[in-house]
């Protein structure tokens, strides 16, 4: 489906994918230096298809994501400093430092909430999908999963829940090749995920991950069948990792070349990619890029310092929100 | 008044509340056809959209129910035979308990998961479990275990309005017994136990159909002259430990009598909390009356002895006044 992107449009495109970038750079800094507990798993090379797929929905849209929790609400909207203090334990974080680096969720755009059980979202997103319409709404409900996660039950029951019910779902799977060190090759035998839509009598679509605007394309489209009623639709992003599985593994596991990563650092950065067309095809000046990325920089670093002002919660926090406050 | 069977209970609380919130709806395998009569007169009523047969996945209902729940929704999951919550377990433990805290107390799950116990009726081992405690054990759950019709509608509409996860555990054996229900509406509140009788000589906690065991065990004990106070908890969790600790108090001797098995059960539980909180109270050591700890077995020459009866429940009192 071609959609035509105003400037501000394409302009915010390359403005979140490059939040994306460079939150998780700094937060690979403070991972390292031990400002950061516990795992971080970063979407360095997977910009491009959720910033895609984000920007073909509403902010009163829904989302459910994964492990790989980052991208997926800066991707969606959400501002940087709830998340930054999140990722270092402060009050101030988005879930009051509850959840960490892989259960990021921010409600006030949509986001309900990144689970690190792989494949467990994928129900979940479908339920959203159910309750927006049973309510009457046109909201549409995003989840986005990797290629392990389609080797799940859960994948099976959630998807095939939003077909039979022709749910307002868009199931994004982002095959970025591997699940920890093992390929897709060895744990599914069919060429595409989206292959699977036909099991399910869903449309199921192969994407470009790497091309924004592809994905955003394939997403828009799958939006509209979704908010007219016509169902859920899976969609596959073929994507890459450039970092480890989880930041400062501090193993070389060797399920993969160096080759491998330098030729899609190289060839297929989707922010590379991007500016490339940005300043070829939609007449962007190389300034205006600038002013984006150095206004990022800024706002990453504002984040930064926000989360370290930020005070860590109060030790009987720890109790607070496993069950609804009592109201008198 | 009208007296009514646990499952119209069931029926009139679901029935109810769907009445008053249109955000709340049933789901579940073969609820359309009513086929536990649960659902009766629910399709003319409230139609399909509200009253929906789901998939033979029960990991799906339970994530689908979480998801339509934390949209604003009220859904309650029928899943039939309580072990068929196990291939539910990832969603309800790690989605279900779990995402008000993990999200902060962004997100709330009033989701009601319903399981029923069928047990000493030759359906083996994969059929007959009684797990509540395996889902008391995770933080973030509530967790009702009726023993009669009046509490079990009273409860029901309580944990459907109730803004965190619930789930009801209902004895099959209690299906058809019936309990004077008033015309008007009440809310039995989770966490507060009922003193089913009163006595001084041994508190008996019963939980579910077990309540049933202990009364009768205690009129066997009248007869010699041995009072007994019965308690249900009514809900597991929260539970009602003041009561509990207060009776024990009291009486100084304490038996419990749980249909699961003995290991890390409720009974276990609550005979941890009254030897931590009630020591000084107590002037024998607590009985459990459990389910033996192996599995059940198919024939009836080798299942019934393995469960609390009343004879059992008569001997654990008469243990704690020996
Ligand atoms: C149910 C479950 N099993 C295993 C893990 C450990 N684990 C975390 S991420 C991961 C790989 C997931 O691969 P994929 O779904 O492709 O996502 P990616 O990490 O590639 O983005 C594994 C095995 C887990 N978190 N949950
Ligand atoms: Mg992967």
């Amino acid at each position: 489906m071609k959609v035509n992107l105003s400037k501000d449009e394409l302009a915010e495109m390359m403005r979140r994918m490059i939040r994306i970038r460079y939150f998780e750079d700094a937060a690979v800094e403070l991972h390292k230096n031990g400002e950061i507990r516990g795992s971080l798993h970063t979407s360095h090379g997977q910009e491009g298809e959720i910033v895609g797929a984000c920007m073909a929905l509403r902010l009163d849209d829904y989302m459910v994501g994964n492990h790989r929790s980052h991208g997926h609400p800066i991707g969606k909207g959400a501002k940087l400093r709830g998340l930054m203090a999140e990722l270092l334990a402060r009050e101030t974080g988005v879930c009051r430092g509850k959840g960490g680096s892989m259960h990021l969720a921010d409600f006030s755009v949509g986001s309900l909430g990144e689970t690190s059980i792989v494949g467990s979202g994928i129900p979940v997103a479908a339920g959203a999908a159910l309750g927006a319409k049973m309510q009457g709404l046109d909201r549409v409900s995003l989840c986005f999963f990797g290629d392990g996660a389609a080797q799940e039950g859960a994948f099976h029951e959630g998807i095939n829940f939003a077909a039979i019910w022709q749910l307002p779902a868009i199931f994004l799977c982002e095959n970025n090749g591997y699940a920890v060190s093992t390929p897709i090759s060895k744990t599914a035998l069919v060429e595409n995920i989206a292959d699977r839509a036909a099991g399910y009598g869903i449309p199921g679509v192969v994407v470009d991950g790497q091309d924004v605007i592809a994905v955003h394309e394939a997403v828009s489209a799958a939006v509209q069948r979704a908010r007219a009623g016509e169902g859920p639709t899976l969609i596959e992003a073929k994507t890459y990792r450039y970092l480890d599985h989880a930041a400062n593994m501090g193993r070389d596991l060797k399920y993969r070349t160096d080759e491998e990563i330098e030729s899609w650092r190289s060839s297929k950065d989707p922010i590379a990619r991007f500016q490339a067309r940005m300043l070829q095809d939609f007449k962007f000046e190389a300034s205006e890029i600038e002013a984006i990325d150095a206004a990022v920089k800024e706002d990453v670093a504002d984040s930064v310092t926000f989360a370290k002002d930020s005070p860590f919660p109060d030790p009987a926090e720890a109790w607070t929100d496993v069950y609804a406050p009592i109201v008198a | 008044m009208a007296s009514k069977t646990f499952l119209q209970a069931i029926r009139d609380a679901q029935y109810e509340e769907m009445q008053r919130d249109s955000n709340v709806f049933i789901m579940g395998e073969d609820v359309e056809c009513n086929m536990f009569g649960t659902t009766t007169g629910m399709i003319d009523d409230f139609g399909r959209d509200r009253v929906r047969d789901t998939p033979i996945a029960e990991a799906g209902m339970a994530g689908v129910a979480a998801g339509a729940a934390m949209v604003g929704m009220r859904p309650i999951v029928d899943f039939t035979i309580a072990p068929f919550l196990y291939p539910a377990f990832d969603q309800i433990m790690s989605i279900i308990a779990k995402s008000r805290y993990l999200y902060g107390g962004q997100a709330k799950v009033p989701v009601v998961l319903r399981a029923n116990m069928i047990y000493g009726n030759g359906n083996a081992a994969q059929h007959s479990d009684r797990p509540y405690s395996m889902f008391m054990h995770m933080p973030g759950l509530k967790i009702m275990v009726p023993s009669n019709a009046y509490d079990m509608k009273g409860l029901m509409k309580s944990a459907i309005r109730d803004e965190d996860p619930v789930m009801s555990f209902e004895d099959v054996a209690l299906w058809s017994t019936k309990s004077e229900i008033p015309d008007e509406e009440y809310l039995i509140p989770f966490g507060v136990a009922d003193i089913k009788q009163k006595g001084k000589d041994c508190t008996i906690v019963a939980i579910g159909a077990m309540v049933n065991l202990a009364l009768a065990a205690a009129e066997e004990l009248a007869k010699e002259n041995i009072s007994v106070e019965i308690v249900d908890p009514r809900t597991l969790a929260p539970l009602d430990t003041a009561t509990i600790l207060e009776s024990v108090k009291k009486t100084g001797r304490l038996v419990i009598v749980d249909a699961a098995f003995s290991r890390c059960s409720a009974a276990s539980e609550i005979s941890a909390i009254v030897s931590d909180e009630g020591f000084w109270d107590l002037r024998a050591p607590i009985v459990r009356v459990t389910t033996a700890d192996t599995h059940i077995p198919f024939s009836s020459s080798m299942e019934p002895q393995l469960y609390p009866s009343k004879d059992k429940v008569v001997a654990a009192v008469r243990r704690t006044l020996s």
